[in-house]
């Protein structure tokens, strides 16, 4: 009789491009901190410049490296918790190799200068209706798994990751409603503040739900999985899930505090962040509590370590995050390197290490391995990136608010006490540090790649697993 | 905002934050038939993944309650709720202009000294002097340049070289009302010969290295120029037209430079500083270029 087994051909191809454009991705970003610190190291050439390699960054971290372990781990999960195979092998195929021609073709025409102008939306409008068939494939493939389920209950995971995929198509769709002018040009239908509005209603759910919903999702599989622990309260996630996803809908005008966005709108963006703090711990408390009966496995578990920082990166940043929205805050943080900080904390300290630790428990299951080539080697990884993260964000901190103060410093006459130049003379050790905590973040990745080579040279993928078959109690 | 978006915002506002309250207050205690907290559910995914069902921590649950009760505190005092304008009257403008105002008290006794003083009397104080530099640092230095130097495009202030004039009054109108420096292209007017010997021609201007057979030439082709330059070649401040003469260059003086300067002109903006500086704060920095160019060109 032919066994069904798991689909997990396009986990490794997913799980793999994670590590790549990681590697890429950080690279990237290294370079830019370098610019900051050396201009010269633009080389006066345009597709060099920071302005172009800024963007070129930000996607490729947050979706060419995000999107794909989202994408592999939901895949992977998905099957897992459904105990049946992927809807559709075809469509599978079709959502990797669709998600990698739109990191490339972004990553072509980023550094050329074509760009909507839009933070984390830059893509032109080819790119995003490439965009939009890929993730209505992803959707397709998803939920008709969840529709194949064999066990009745939905695991909390593929809450996460629904929420995720149906509100980015959503977000997607409508801020980058554009008029095209030609095939690398185009102008969006909204004008004025209302296109800013939309831009940070996107701008805030991509954190929210890419980088936030969809993560948890990770984290509801790969914590429990690693701590061999009951999730600790399904209550707690029923009640953080829903606010989660209502409350994080608001919060966008927070990014547009003090400007020409009406009064009652921003306000309207700062009451709904500071409502979201306790929706956003309740993922943290669900997950650290997981782990309460296991804290010794910490001491020889170097993956679960990568979790519970994680898990602590991200309660510091969603306790920051509310903070940095009320608007008495905002006026000394906005514009400022600490907005660089906080994001970093939530995109190196939460979303790269869960996503780190999950690939390490992940991927020598996809090769047949009990684990990771060296677990010694993902010890090292976890300190040296550990060691990053907090150079780094300490820096910024320190830099933001040496930057707020000087840039409000008044003298005896009223005139401003400092420079704009004078600011940024000031940062300049600053961005030394910050560099140094990104080079060793990137280090920490390729400690990962030949951990990753090793473990995937002495493993096999012949075996196909087979679907485990759902437990009789449900 | 007309009335029916303005009750639309209101109802979703506060239907999403009672939603809130109503899920944190049905989830607060167990429900008759549910697993006690150190029992799993009883689903069972992939093996071995359980669900327990702790109570929801206390502390958590105050700390939501505390944010709504405080968001919805916010929301009475504030504008938030549509067209509600808040217990406070608070707005952006309103503190804006409240700081405007306060700042205005604050140091109007260091403008009102300094108010009816010429420009060079300005020019000679000390305290007008501290206070320009401020403002030039801060608000010209990004194109002029800290050392008031300028750049390519940007012109420098303590050249003794001037576009519009250096007299007070022509620095004033410059910062108060900005400048657009406007030279035609010539291009299609002109065969590519004749472009060359003016290029040559205004290089010898200046007593740089040309062809002197093609500036001879070009001088005769160079009427077509000494409209705003002059016959001479020495400019026109009240067209903001350059001296050529001087060897000054705002866009360089390579032939390939001057060449693009006359086939496709040149379009360049001061922006106008009126608005954003006030009158008093546009004189002060007037008197600090002033005595900048003066002190720079001063005979030791």
């Amino acid at each position: 009789m032919h066994q069904e087994s798991y689909n997990d051909r396009v986990v490794r191809q997913f799980t793999l491009a994670t590590v790549f454009w990681g590697v890429v991705g950080m690279a990237v970003g290294v370079l830019i901190a370098a610019q900051l610190l050396w201009p010269a190291l633009n080389f006066d050439l345009p597709w060099l410049t920071y302005s172009r390699l800024r963007p070129l960054h930000t996607n490729a971290v947050i979706f060419a490296f995000g999107g794909s372990a989202l994408m592999g781990t939901s895949f992977y999960i998905v099957q897992r918790t459904c105990h049946v195979r992927l809807f559709s092998d075809r469509l599978a195929s079709l959502v990797f190799w669709g998600w990698q021609t739109v990191i490339v073709a972004v990553a072509i025409t980023l550094p050329l200068g074509i760009t909507q102008s839009k933070e984390y939306a830059e893509a032109e409008w080819p790119i995003d209706v490439l965009i939009t068939l890929v993730w209505v494939a992803y959707a397709v493939v998803f939920f008709g798994t969840i529709a194949q389920r064999r066990v009745r209950h939905i695991y909390v995971a593929n809450w996460f990751y629904a929420a995720f995929i149906i509100t980015v198509a959503v977000l997607h769709i409508f801020n980058n409603l554009v008029i095209p002018a030609g095939l690398w040009k185009s102008y969006p239908i909204y004008s004025g503040v209302v296109d800013g509005m939309v831009q940070w209603w996107y701008g805030h759910n991509a954190v929210g739900f890419f980088l936030t919903a969809g993560f948890l999702g990770m984290m509801y599989y790969f914590v429990p999985k690693q701590a061999n622990r009951p999730i600790y309260s399904y209550r707690l996630s029923i009640v953080h899930f829903w606010a989660l996803i209502s409350v994080y809908m608001w919060a966008g005008p927070h990014h547009l505090h003090y400007t020409s966005l009406p009064d009652w709108a921003q306000s309207l963006g700062m009451v709904f962040s500071l409502i979201l703090l306790a929706p956003s711990w309740g993922g943290m408390i669900n997950g650290v509590m997981t782990l309460s009966g296991a804290w010794h496995k910490l001491r020889t578990d170097p993956i679960l370590k990568f979790m519970i920082v994680s898990l602590s990166f991200y309660g510091m940043s969603t306790f920051e995050g509310p903070m940095m929205s009320i608007k008495t805050v905002n006026a000394l943080s906005h514009y400022t390197d600490w907005t660089i900080g906080h994001v970093h904390s939530g995109a190196l300290g939460w979303v790269a290490m869960i996503s780190i630790g999950s690939i390490y428990a992940l991927l020598p299951r996809l090769y047949g391995r009990e684990q990771m080539h060296s677990v010694p080697a993902i010890d090292l990884h976890f300190w040296v990136s550990t060691i990053g993260v907090v150079l780094y964000i300490a820096s910024m901190w320190i830099a933001g608010v040496m930057q707020g103060l000087m840039w409000r410093a008044t003298n005896d006459d009223g005139t401003l006490s400092y420079s704009f130049i004078e600011s940024l003379e000031a940062t300049y050790p600053y961005y030394a540090i910050r560099l140094l905590g990104g080079a060793l973040f990137l280090a920490g990745m390729g400690i990962m790649v030949w951990n990753c080579y090793r473990t995937i040279r002495a493993g096999s993928a012949e075996t196909p697993v087979a679907v485990m078959p759902a437990s009789s109690t449900t | 905002m007309s009335n029916g978006w303005s009750w639309f915002i209101i109802i979703l506002t506060l239907a999403n934050i009672a939603a809130c309250w109503w899920l944190l207050a049905t989830n607060s205690k167990r429900k008759p038939g549910e697993p006690a907290a150190d029992e799993t559910m009883g689903h069972v995914w992939d093996g071995d993944l359980r669900e327990y069902n702790q109570p929801l921590p206390l502390w958590w649950m105050m700390l939501f309650y505390l944010t709504i009760i405080y968001g919805i505190g916010y929301l009475i005092l504030y504008p938030a709720l549509g067209n509600y304008e808040g217990l406070l009257g608070w707005t952006q403008t309103g503190q804006y202009e409240q700081e405007l105002v306060q700042a205005r008290n604050r140091y109007s006794a260091i403008y009102d000294r300094l108010a009816p003083m010429s420009i060079e009397e300005l020019a000679a104080d000390e305290q007008a002097m501290a206070i320009g530099h401020r403002v030039y640092v801060n608000n010209c230095s990004v194109c002029h340049g800290s050392d008031a130097r300028g750049a390519t495009t940007f012109p420098n202030l303590v050249d003794d070289d001037w576009l519009y004039g250096g007299s007070t009054d022509a620095i004033l109108s410059s910062v108060v009302n900005g400048r657009a420096g406007m030279m035609p292209a010539m291009g299609p007017a002109m065969s590519d010969e004749a472009i060359d010997s003016v290029v040559q021609y205004v290089r010898s201007l200046s007593g740089l290295e040309h062809d002197a057979a093609a500036a001879a030439a070009g001088k005769a082709q160079f009427a077509v120029c000494a409209g705003c330059h002059g016959m001479d070649g020495a400019g026109n401040q009240v067209l903001g037209a350059p001296n050529l003469t001087d060897n000054v260059w705002l866009y360089g003086s390579e032939p390939a430079q001057i060449r693009e300067g006359i086939v496709n002109g040149r379009a360049n903006r001061m922006p106008a500083h009126g608005d954003l500086l006030g009158e008093e704060r546009a004189r002060i920095v007037s008197a600090y270029v002033y005595k900048l160019s003066r002190d720079a060109n001063a005979t030791p």
